[in-house]
């Protein structure tokens, strides 16, 4: 499997290193609850198809990485930078 | 009182060469690692050019002018290597000395990317990596910065803890492609 970083282009996938599912995202609030923490800590669908996960690119630009890709397939959908995704600090 | 002497990273290991190919020690003055505060990479680049001669790099690329050079490093990070960073550029940017951190190798010779090419994953193509190309990836299992310098040259940045473990790694890669060539009767 490939992966093309947004800043350092496509990279043989040893680069990088998967976090889980991008429900890590949407972090709920302190006390937003058992039943809310439980489902964002451990609860996950285990799609054949589509998923959207966070990956790291520890071996190349260090930067978090939203990748769509294909379970079935193995195929890469898509790649944004989390930060882009998230509204998150930005230099530019 | 002691008396401490100075060691490069690569001391007593390097220059080798092998067939065509030449593995050496480069000993900058200074390495800092430049990251623009949100909002000020253009104030930074100007303040870099102005300093150093050298504008603040977009991903994958270097540059040099003089005996500095400044590469890409990472997300908004970029490596200046050579004299140390002039300090208003700390004006722009959080400046992190890390000249001890590093050891800096350099490849040359005809058959240079073909060596590295035993131990790094991306493509050292003349089309896709160019003179004054850079990549963050890896040398075998360590985590490097290879720039290409010039047609047979490239430039590579490592861990100093690992300067013995890339320093053997690429002496059997270029023992290989020598061994490898010596095979071949020549056309
Ligand atoms: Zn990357």
């Amino acid at each position: 499997m490939r992966i093309t970083c947004p800043l350092c282009g496509d990279r043989d996938s040893r680069e990088f290193s998967i976090r889980g599912h991008e429900t890590y995202l949407d972090r709920p609030a302190p006390d937003a609850g058992e039943a809310a923490w439980d489902d964002y800590l451990h609860l996950r669908d285990n799609p054949a198809g589509e998923t959207a996960e966070l990956w790291y690119h520890g071996a190349g630009c260090a930067a978090w990485l939203r990748v769509r890709r294909n379970t079935v397939t193995h195929e890469v959908l898509k790649v944004d930078l989390v930060r882009d995704v998230t509204g998150g600090d930005h230099a530019d | 009182m002691a008396r401490l002497i100075a060691k490069s990273a690569a001391s007593g290991l390097l220059p080798i060469r092998i067939g065509t190919v030449t593995l050496t020690e480069e000993t900058p003055a200074a390495i800092t690692a430049l990251m623009p505060f949100a909002g000020k990479p253009r104030a930074l680049s100007v303040a870099l050019k102005a300093a150093h001669g050298v504008a603040f790099p977009g991903p994958n690329r270097s540059s040099a002018k003089g005996g500095t050079r400044v590469c890409w490093s990472g997300l908004d990070q970029a490596f200046l290597i050579g004299d140390p960073a002039q300090a208003d550029l700390a004006d722009h940017a959080a400046l992190v000395d890390q000249t001890d951190a590093w050891a800096v190798l350099h490849l040359e010779g005809e058959d240079a990317a073909e060596v590295l090419a035993r131990l790094t994953p991306i493509s050292l193509s003349r089309d896709s990596f160019k003179r004054g190309h850079a990549a963050r990836s890896l040398l075998g299992h360590m985590t490097a910065l290879i720039i290409r310098t010039g047609a047979q040259g490239f430039t590579i940045l490592i861990f100093r803890s690992m300067a013995a473990t890339a320093t053997h790694e690429l002496d059997v890669a270029m023992r290989g492609v020598a061994a490898r060539a010596a095979l071949q009767p020549p056309p």
